[in-house]
């Protein structure tokens, strides 16, 4: 299993868990955890997913995820997990 | 599993901190090279180094790319190269030769430094040694991305005093042959007591003769992370305070443990260390001068500078060391001032001098750095400010390094612009007088007496 954490911050609006979900199905991604909140009226969403059925390059998903989030108007970040793990684990 | 809080802080340090990789260095020996002609030798070194570090840029992006978090820097370090020119340069204009061809593969293969133009002569110097010294000054102004680095003592040999009496005149003909570029060429020149031999952190990086064929070496920086940790624990106690830095230092050294451990098995070279030194940057914030203030200080210099800086150091040594089974390099804070807005505002204030930037040389991980002095020093006056330092170094069994820019054409108050990462800073007053009649002596300062432990 390859976990990627992809965060969303952004202006609340309708669609966009919709969207990026769409966009992850589509690409053989599964989706592990998802958790979400409203922090200082920004939607603020961080999802776990597997990457290791994916044909996309980790690089083409990172773009492609960043120019979804353009268009409805979030920040999304795409990240390996290993950085999280290793700054938060002993 | 993660959560969004921890996801959140990571993020959140890398945005708004300054949290950053500061360089991933390939330190690269070149003693393989070796050989009496100066045209094969010239090929041999750049075959070598273009071989290991062709793709080094492109890894270095990549995992920037894949973890979110910048690499600012990457670089290459070189066995010293008075000990590779050794045989085949016969003059100073031979090693210049050798220059040239580290800055050829330098911007061949995009990196940002490298460095190992360097002379390691604590206790004497060879005739090459000395060649290469005295090159010095037209080697890094007919270059750009070459550094250099000569140590002249340590602990266990003393203080080579005629390699500090060459190395002032050597600082300041560097800087007359960069004068019209603010004398930029000291900028890329420090002068070592205890030089380590794995330091990814440029000027001073150079591939030790201990070392293996090729090894990866990670600095990890993040002042402003400190900084930002210290806002939350105003007025709690020293045990607070330190459990804070530590916690920060660990979660800052975690982050060059895996940028390393993946740089090292994508390029297949094995992983060195890991220097965790908060290194400030001219950006707002990130600074080591204001987490000083933060400590408690009004302004960097005010007394109780030295004890807060000490805290500091050893706090960030401590989580560093639990975060990582290699740390080595220089590992601790550094205190340029022209690459540091919070030192910067402190000279102007009147507040930190010369002299208490020496102190704090005693308990920081390096030495007088990036300090901007007088057009009109004296090499003797720098031979001075060197042998201060390398005698503090020796006696505290601690690396220390002086980076002094005397600016040609400039005075005390007027400001000087490096740009980049290197910042500007205001020409500091020297001591005027003179001490000439010392470093005049010829020979060595002995080693300490407790350099004895056999």
């Amino acid at each position: 299993m390859e976990r990627t954490i992809i965060t969303v911050v952004g202006k609340d609006t309708v669609g966009i868990i919709a969207k990026i979900c769409t966009y992850l199905a589509n690409n053989q991604i599964n989706i592990l955890d998802i958790s979400q909140t409203i922090l200082s009226g920004f939607f603020n969403m961080m999802m776990i997913v597997d990457t290791s059925r994916t044909a996309k390059k980790f690089s083409e998903l990172a773009d492609d995820l960043s120019a979804l989030g353009q268009e409805i108007g979030v920040v999304v970040r795409t990240q390996r997990e290993e950085i999280f793990d290793s700054m938060h684990r002993i | 599993m993660i959560n969004i809080l921890e996801v959140n802080e990571t993020n959140r340090m890398i945005e708004h901190d300054n949290l950053d990789v500061r360089t991933i260095t390939m330190g690269i020996s070149l003693l393989d090279c070796i050989c009496d002609d100066l045209e094969k030798l010239k090929t041999n070194i750049y075959n070598k180094i273009y071989g290991y570090t062709k793709n080094l840029v492109a890894t270095g992006e990549e995992i920037a790319r894949e973890y979110g978090i910048p690499i600012v820097n990457k670089r290459i370090s070189v066995t010293p190269i008075a000990l590779v020119g050794g045989s085949a340069c016969k003059s100073t204009e031979d090693f210049v030769e050798l220059a040239k061809t580290l800055d050829k593969v330098a911007a061949d293969v995009g990196v940002n430094f490298i460095g190992g133009y360097s002379a390691l002569v604590s206790k004497g110097m060879t005739p090459a040694e000395e060649l290469l010294i005295r090159s010095i000054p037209q080697a890094l102004s007919q270059t750009t991305y070459v550094c250099s680095s000569v140590n002249v003592g340590s602990t266990k040999t003393g203080i080579n005093m005629d390699a500090v009496r060459l190395m002032g005149e050597v600082v300041k003909e560097t800087a007359l042959a960069t004068k019209d570029k603010d004398s930029l060429g000291c900028a890329k020149l420090v002068v070592f007591c205890n030089a380590p031999d794995d330091n990814p952190f440029m000027a001073g990086a150079f591939h030790g003769v201990t070392e293996a064929d090729a090894i990866i070496n990670v600095g990890v920086s993040g002042p402003g992370v400190v900084k930002h940790a210290l806002e939350s624990v105003q007025g709690e106690s020293f045990e607070v305070l330190c459990e804070t830095i530590k916690k920060t230092a660990f979660k800052i050294t975690r982050v060059g443990q895996l940028v390393a451990r993946e740089a090292s098995k994508r390029l297949g070279v094995p992983f060195g260390i890991v220097d965790l030194s908060l290194a400030p940057t001219p950006a707002v914030g990130d600074s080591v001068a204001d987490i000083l203030e933060l400590i408690g200080l009004e302004k960097t210099g005010a007394p109780g500078t030295t004890a807060a800086l000490a805290l500091l150091n050893d706090q960030v040594k401590k989580g560093g060391v639990m975060a990582s089974s290699y740390v080595g390099g220089l590992s601790g804070a550094f205190i340029p001032v022209s690459e540091d807005q919070g030192m910067i505002n402190a000279v102007q204030a009147g507040a930190l001098t010369l002299e208490k930037l020496e102190a704090m040389t005693c308990v920081c991980s390096v030495g007088l750095d990036m300090i901007a002095v007088p057009g009109d020093t004296t090499p003797a006056t720098i031979a001075g400010i060197i042998a201060d330092e390398a005698a503090i170094g020796m006696v505290n069994q601690k690396t220390t390094a002086v980076r002094v820019i005397p600016v040609i054409g400039k005075d005390v108050g007027e400001m000087v612009e490096f740009g980049g990462l290197l910042g500007y800073a205001p020409v500091m007053p020297v001591n005027g007088f003179s001490c000439e009649a010392f470093v005049s002596r010829k020979g060595r300062i002995p080693a300490p007496i407790h350099s004895f432990k056999n």
